[in-house]
């Protein structure tokens, strides 16, 4: 470990650093390391001079989760070497700026995949252990913190602990999903998912209200590989939660006659032209003139018109990563939502409750004509991780424009809908919160946990060193 | 930019202008960093605000414009306790009453490193910031004096003139970031720095000049005049010619 360092608070260090969702923004002073020696160095130099260290991936929780304001953010996006590859076993080794990307692409030629994935492929591990991504797989597969064999965290003392479910394993299950408050994922160990083609086989059907989409879903799950749901947040009525699923199924072996090929990365990507002509690049602005009630409302109809007429029930085959990267389909799509930006509220319900949640969340927004553009409606199961979000029931993501002159609304709507998971039993969670108040965070987490993990804290970061504005807001740091 | 509930540091609060924005700032909800030399006046500013408000909105820094090298440390530090910094509003200022015989460089160097220098050692350090922010307001009071020299105070017409061009040309390096710079330029204004003297014009309070710095400052003005009658004014001197200028002692 180094004894010097070149790490300086100097005035070139500070930058703009922003929320994936575009709501918030900061400077802070930002060291990208690549070693683990400069982490340490990162580390040393907040000591001596009074500061805290947030940590930060790529940066795509939708709020203030790997952001500090005014202090230091510890961006790990430089340490993006592949380790250890284990082609016959499925085993890698990573460090913790690799991202879903640079993983799929590593691995997918040798007939392996990731066993979990987000809606985007830009995540880092660092940051995907730290809230632990679940995917549209959740139901069957867990979160990623299911997948992984080991890792090394370093404290901010800068000792580094190995970890595994029999090694440190109370560190193991706290900081998958302890959002960055315990130490910094410098070397990841997972095991991949076996594939026998680079191609799923995807289905999709209509369905007209919750009640629908809550029972297809439970029908489906054993299955199907894949299930997510799309929600028109517009409808009303009867109509009330109609929307459109999609189901996919990893092909057997045998069942694709060309694997070598389907397998390539290069029959993976998305093409950066439509019909090879548009470029893709370009959708974004088109959708800016639509993102507003009267044009997302057509949006909304439209999609489940199509689905309803032409994709019920048919059956395709798509590649990997056209299916599981949804949100990286439109290239800067969320700029539509400039200047304010976008907040998501995802909550997660128990299974008997979710209907009546869900239900009541979209008539909330409609009553408050504040009505969500994007709902995107999942199955999940619990897992074993300390600062779990995952419930046996589903989720419901619920994206905002947030607007100079519609904010205030949409604070007081969040407060009100967080209110309904809280009674419901439900839970929040960290990558997607930009406005939860602490009681309601504290509410849906539960105090037990929220003790045991400020205990945990207290041995690994005893001065307190690592922060973000999140854990501020909602945790007061866990002092 | 509405400034309702923003981070605000306000250089020149203990009195006139400064402590008026302050109060109507507050109103707005927004969080004050207050600097002043005068330590029990802007004490008892930020106590008063805090009082009314029922919370702690306001905080007091001692500090002297024109100590520049204290500024960048102290700005940094304000942003760590206020958590980010939206507006930075310049209404520190001296005018000596200088007569029309007196040429007096102490006199003159005090207004320059006040009214100017002391501006831009604070303006520098809001823009650097509000440049990587992509977003932010400089406000400098300047005043009307400053849109023509002439005979009655060359001193302090100099350092208004000056400010006037220094917030111009800033306002032209980084408006382009998205970053808002307002110049105001008062008439009379019944505070210190006018001693109670008599004027052509009547005064006005501290309080209505502080309400329509606000209203320029959340109407995105780039120069207003305060009250806005002073522009025609502005425009007559500015116009007049110069051996008519020669001619008259205000």
């Amino acid at each position: 470990m180094s004894e010097s360092s070149s790490y300086q608070l100097t005035q070139d260090r500070r930058e703009l650093v922003e929320s994936w969702g575009m709501n918030r923004r900061s400077i802070s002073y930002v060291f990208r390391p690549t070693t683990t020696s400069q982490i340490a160095d990162v580390f040393r130099l907040a000591k001596s001079t009074g500061r805290t260290v947030g940590l930060r991936g790529a940066g795509y929780s939708y709020g203030d989760a790997s952001m500090n304001a005014e202090d230091i953010v510890l961006d790990l996006s430089r340490m993006k070497r592949i380790l250890d590859w284990n082609p016959d076993s499925g085993v890698i080794t990573a460090e913790p700026g690799v991202t879903i990307q640079d993983l799929w692409r590593y691995i997918i030629e040798d007939g392996w995949w990731p066993p979990v994935v987000s809606g985007t492929s830009f995540v880092t591990l660092g940051g995907a252990l730290g809230v632990n991504i679940h995917g549209k797989n959740n139901y069957k597969a867990g979160p990623i913190g299911n997948y992984v064999d080991e890792f090394e965290i370093m404290l901010p003392s800068g000792e580094i602990k190995r970890c595994s479910r029999t090694e440190n394993p109370e560190l193991f299950f706290a900081a998958i999903g302890g959002f960055g408050m315990l130490g910094v994922f410098t070397r990841i160990t997972l095991h991949m998912k076996k594939v026998h083609s680079g191609l799923l086989s995807v289905g999709a059907y209509s369905t007209n209200s919750f009640g629908e989409i809550v029972e297809s879903l439970e029908e489906r799950r054993s299955h199907c590989d894949y299930m997510v749901g799309w929600i028109d947040c517009f409808s009303t009525g009867a109509k009330l939660g109609r929307g459109l699923v999609h189901t996919a199924n990893y092909l057997g072996p045998g069942e694709d006659l060309n694997p070598a090929q389907t397998l390539r990365v290069s029959n993976q990507e998305i093409s950066p032209t439509i019909m090879g002509v548009v470029p893709r690049s370009l959708l974004g602005k088109f959708l800016q003139p639509f993102n507003n009630n009267v044009g997302m409302l057509a949006i909304n109809a439209a999609k489940y018109v199509q689905g309803e007429v032409m994709e019920s029930h048919k059956t395709v085959l798509q590649p990997h990563a056209q299916f599981a990267f949804l949100l990286d389909y439109v290239p800067d799509w969320k700029h539509a939502y400039k200047p304010g930006g976008l907040i998501q509220f995802q909550s997660f319900i128990p299974y008997d409750q979710s209907e009546r949640v869900f239900a009541r969340q979209i008539e909330l927004s409609q009553k408050m004509r504040i009505i969500p553009f994007l709902g995107v409606f999942k199955r999940h199961q619990p897992d074993e991780f300390l600062m779990t979000h995952a419930v046996d029931g589903h989720s419901l993501a619920l994206d905002y424009p947030y607007t100079e002159s519609n904010k205030d609304g949409v604070k007081f709507l969040v407060e009100q809908m967080a209110r309904v998971v809280v009674e419901a039993g439900g839970r929040f969670y960290c990558a997607k919160d930009s406005l939860l108040t602490s009681e309601m965070a504290r509410a849906g987490m539960g105090e037990d946990r929220i003790e045991r993990f400020a205990c945990l804290k207290q041995k690994c970061d005893p001065e307190r060193l690592l922060r973000t504005d999140l854990s501020r807001r909602l945790y007061d740091g866990f002092k | 930019m509405k400034l309702d509930q923003k981070n605000v540091v306000l250089v020149g609060a203990s009195s006139g202008i400064g402590a008026a924005l302050a109060k109507v700032l507050a109103g707005k909800g927004c969080s004050l960093a207050l600097i002043a030399r005068r330590e029990p006046q802007l004490i008892a500013l930020a106590d008063d605000i805090n009082h009314n408000a029922g919370k702690t909105l306001a905080r007091a820094y001692r500090g002297d414009v024109t100590q520049y090298e204290t500024i960048e440390p102290l700005f940094d530090q304000i942003a760590r306790d206020l958590g980010g910094i939206d507006v930075l509003i310049y209404a520190s200022g001296v005018m000596p009453s200088v007569k029309r015989d007196e040429y007096c460089f102490e006199k003159d160097r005090a207004m320059i490193e006040v009214n100017v220098l002391g501006a831009m050692a604070w303006i520098n350090v809001a823009a650097k910031r509000f440049e990587t922010a992509r977003s932010g307001v400089i406000a400098g009071i300047s005043s009307i004096a400053g849109d023509r020299g002439r005979a009655s105070m060359p001193g302090y017409i100099t350092s208004k003139a000056a400010l006037d061009a220094y917030l111009e040309s800033i306002r032209n390096r980084i408006s382009r970031y998205g970053v808002q710079v307002t110049t105001i330029k008062p008439g009379y204004v019944d505070t210190d720095l006018l001693a109670g003297a008599k004027t052509p014009i009547k005064a006005i309070s501290p309080d209505q000049a502080a309400r329509e710095i606000v209203s320029a400052i959340e109407d995105g003005a780039q120069v207003r005049y305060v009250p806005g009658f002073w522009r025609w004014i502005g425009m007559a001197v500015k116009c007049a010619p110069s051996f008519i200028m020669q001619r008259v002692n205000f």
